[in-house]
């Protein structure tokens, strides 16, 4: 078959196109703040531990209220009974523990959040969609001891931030170490630890992996199932994809080419 | 040939076509998409199925009966259902044989309830009744007379509910009486005993309803 | 089979079910030359289907309230039974179908389908496209996430830019002083009712008037010059069974395109569900970016490469609104691009790629370089057309063959 002109234009438009494009692509992937790749997990050990930091040391402040506690449950491989017993902290409107059919809700009041750290903490359930894993993975590793902050502690990733840094016990605190980059301008270097906390640097590393694992799970709860269901549903489709194109060529065999 | 439209006879049924191909391919393609289509449905269907919420909303209720005082009926809410949670009195219970001439499901051979509550009682303590508080005609909400001959009752009402509705009247373990519109008996639903003053309703040794 | 034959005839008798049949599928004959780019009419079908479809099962869990309506989205994800994957599907194939839409335009202008006697075709074809944005820019609304809210907020405040009366009908547009509940309510009216029964009836209007004039094809040639002993094209073959065979090939792809995306790839990084809109709607914080969802992004840097606000918003409803009057601003009577000249061709490659080009910068924060390389492509996107009008009278074309090739 000769090349047909469109087809030629099609190319060209393309190519036009990716060189007025790129360039800027590239300049724009350069810029912002310096995240560490983070690569979550799904095993149910790592969600069980992520689970058990977030409701210990998240959900007094934060909330997320999307989510069931049944749901995550199920997803996580622990009975509703050890979630009860283990995992859930909070009460209910009539001083009862929380039930495990109930959305993940926490205790404080807005108002009390917004007198307390100047805004009302985020509810986490779909923060590793909207902030994503890289940037809450970096930035559960680098709050810092600033005496002038309200709550005694700042963030490289979140200037000024408002949330109290909840892990210092865990992690120790730290100070930000900056270098000059030669055009004047003070680049962050890495940190240094201040004060010892009780775990080792390698340990929180592994915390943090574990409680963004869970974030991410919580915002994306049933992605797995959906590519297992996907694949089934690709398979399906090329099968019938083949009987369709034999059916086609059946038919058009009537069709006598010019 | 470049001037004929299809190979065709003329009458436009295309000539030297592997007919039973054709024929296999079409079949092929036709069962192959109504089972995709079908299995495209079966979300769409089951989406109008409860949802989590609603199943949360729905799990088994504790009541605690300790306070419940002889002839003291309280009202549960389980699955958006009025549950009636009944401690009846000596004379009442007596009263349950008195009336079986009059009912129509004496044994609740064609009603609903638990095979433990199957019983001229229909609870597991025969002085503790435990009863969906919904007619089986349309659905009302029977009130609740537990007074004996009453003047708008008659003579032999032995206590019971009476539907306001559409008039059908049940004993005071909620079996039908013989011609009122209502079909069965009341509905006990699942429960079960957490202790001797507490009550599990909605869950029975048998799981959850 | 006769007791079938009595029932066809009694249908027949009281309504034209079989001459329907005929006209529209059963002997409406298509010339056979339908190349890839004929494609995407019978899936935007689809896509219109499917979107109803998802549409109807959305909407008996959302909420169209201002304190609820985030949750309900978040309640349909995790809590209805499969609710994610209608939710997915009807995300999907919003973008989807402004794929298969611009491929659909994109082929019309091709093949010069839009000329004598197709222009009514063509008009409906952009009603389509006009109600089709706004369907999509209500229906974004409804998550009420940070962008669904500055997205409309935008959007509503161009109208501001209307001399004395701006202010009063974006107030009336809002019925707030901000994006608010009320929005929330007639966007989703909107988006459920009036959109749809209008998309539907223009649907309707659009394949009659195909059907009463007949498909163009990727020669342009007019096929029922040369007919047959049986009255009808000897180029023509029936519509069903070989092109209601073929479209469903084009179908089976279009699906597993659409799958992968709903199962693999449902955000598409961020251009099919953008993170900020993962943020329930706050009035008085705005993101740091915001940018409409990709497929308005070549308006939007039309409307930001202008340094006034009006000359803008009038620059954005041009951009469209010049479509409309394509059929005579085209004055050759040459339909395909095969046939025509190297001019026409180096003016639509050009047209095309700013087309592309503005839709990138649409998308991207405002920097200079953006500004001036939008402003050159609007002068590109715009000179087209006027280019076109003066190319394409005594245009040099080649000889445009009697019969299709194929």
């Amino acid at each position: 078959m000769k090349m047909l002109p469109t087809r030629k234009s099609l190319r060209i438009v393309l190519s036009v196109a990716a060189l007025v494009v790129l360039p800027e692509m590239a300049a724009a992937a350069g810029g912002g703040a310096a995240l560490e790749h983070f690569t979550p997990e799904r095993t149910d050990r790592t969600l069980q531990r992520g689970a058990k930091i977030f409701m210990n040391y998240c959900m007094s402040c934060h909330s997320a209220d999307y989510h069931r506690y049944s749901h995550m449950a199920r997803d996580i491989g622990l009975s509703d009974k050890a979630v009860s017993e283990n995992l859930i902290f909070t009460t209910d409107k009539n001083g009862e523990r929380t039930k495990i059919g109930s959305l993940m809700v926490n205790n404080m009041s807005k108002d009390y959040g917004k007198e307390a750290f100047g805004a009302v903490p985020p509810n986490l359930t779909l923060i590793a969609r909207s902030r994503g894993v890289d940037w809450l993975y970096t930035y559960m590793k680098s709050f810092y001891l600033d005496e002038s902050r309200p709550m005694g502690a700042n963030n490289t990733v979140y200037p000024q931030v408002g949330m109290p840094h909840v892990l210092a016990g865990l992690q120790g605190w730290q100070k930000p170490v900056y270098e000059s980059d030669g055009e004047g301008h003070e680049v962050l270097k890495g940190f240094q630890q201040v004060t010892a906390g009780k775990l080792s640097a390698q340990e929180y590393d592994s915390v943090i992996t574990d409680l963004v694992s869970f974030l991410d799970y919580l915002g994306d709860p049933n992605r797995e199932a959906r590519h297992s269901l996907g694949i089934k549903v690709m398979l399906f489709l090329l099968i019938f994809l083949v009987l369709a194109i034999l059916l086609k060529k059946e038919y058009w065999k009537d069709v006598p080419h010019s | 040939m470049a001037t004929d439209r299809v190979a065709s006879d003329g009458d436009n049924n295309p000539v030297g076509v592997d007919k039973k191909r054709r024929r296999l391919l079409t079949t092929g393609v036709g069962v192959v998409g109504a089972a995709g289509a079908a299995a495209l449905l079966v979300p769409l269907v089951s989406s109008m199925s409860p949802s989590a919420r609603a199943r949360a909303a729905g799990a088994p209720v504790e009541i605690d009966i300790s306070k419940l005082e002889e002839g003291q009926r309280v009202i549960v809410e389980w699955r958006g259902k009025p549950v009636w949670v009944l401690k009846r009195t000596p004379a009442l219970l007596e009263g349950l044989d008195a009336v079986e001439g009059n009912l129509r499901d004496i044994e609740s051979d064609a009603s609903i309830q638990p095979e433990y509550a199957k019983n001229s009682y229909r609870s597991i303590k025969p002085e503790i009744l435990v009863m969906v508080g919904i007619c089986t005609h349309l659905g009302c909400s029977p009130t609740y007379r537990p007074e004996v001959a009453p003047a708008d009752l008659g003579d032999d009402w032995q206590g019971g509910f009476f539907c306001p509705c559409h008039g059908s009247r049940f004993d005071i373990s909620g079996r039908v009486y013989k011609g009122v519109p209502a079909p069965t008996n009341l509905d006990v639903p699942p429960h079960q005993y957490l202790s001797d003053t507490r009550i599990l309703i909605g869950a029975d040794e048998g799981g959850q309803a | 089979m006769s007791k079938a034959n009595n029932l066809m005839s009694w249908i027949d008798e009281r309504i034209p079910l079989t001459a329907t049949w005929d006209k529209h599928v059963g002997k409406y004959y298509a010339p056979k030359n339908f190349n890839f780019w004929y494609y995407f009419g019978s899936l935007a079908l689809l896509v219109l289907v499917l979107q109803i479809v998802t549409g109807i099962f959305l909407t008996m869990n959302y909420k169209a309230d201002g304190e609820l309506a985030f949750k309900s989205v978040e309640y349909i994800m995790r809590d209805v039974n499969w609710g994610w994957l209608i939710r997915y599907m009807h995300s999907t194939g919003a973008s989807l179908f402004f794929v298969v839409v611009y491929l659909h335009m994109m082929r019309g202008i091709m093949y010069g389908s839009y000329k004598k006697p197709r222009e009514l075709l063509w008009i409906f074809g952009m009603l389509i496209y006009l109600v089709l944005m706004a369907e999509a820019f209500m229906g974004y609304l409804l998550p009420w996430g940070q962008m669904s809210f500055w997205g409309a907020q935008v959007i509503i405040s161009l109208f501001g830019a209307i001399p004395l009366v701006g202010d009063s009908i974006t107030l009336w547009l809002r019925g707030d002083y901000v994006v608010a509940d009320a929005t929330l309510n007639r966007f989703f009216a909107l988006h459920v009712i009036a959109m749809p029964l209008v998309l539907i009836g223009l649907v309707f209007a659009h394949i009659v008037a195909l059907h009463e004039v007949g498909s163009n094809n990727p020669d342009g040639v007019d096929i029922k010059k040369v007919k047959g002993a049986d009255g009808h094209p000897l180029d023509g073959i029936p519509f069903h069974p070989y092109y209601s065979v073929k479209d469903l090939v084009g179908v089976v792809v279009f699906l597993i395109v659409f799958f992968a995306i709903v199962f693999f790839a449902p955000e598409m990084g961020g251009y099919f569900l953008e993170h900020a809109n993962y943020i329930p709607a706050d009035p008085l914080k705005t993101p740091e970016h915001i940018a409409p969802v990709w497929y308005f992004t070549p308006f939007y840097a039309i409307l930001r490469a202008m340094p006034d606000k009006l000359a803008g918003v009038i620059a954005m409803f041009a951009a469209i609104a010049v479509l409309f009057f394509l059929p005579w601003l085209d004055r050759n009577p040459v339909r395909s691009i095969r046939y025509r000249s190297f001019a026409y061709k180096a003016i639509l490659i050009a047209f095309v790629v700013a087309f592309i080009v503005l839709g990138y910068y649409g998308m991207q924060p405002v920097t200079p370089v953006g500004t001036w390389i939008s402003r050159l492509c609007s002068l590109v996107y715009f000179g087209f057309f006027v280019a076109l009008f003066f190319i394409s009278k005594g245009e040099k074309t080649k000889p445009v063959p009697e019969r299709v090739n194929y």
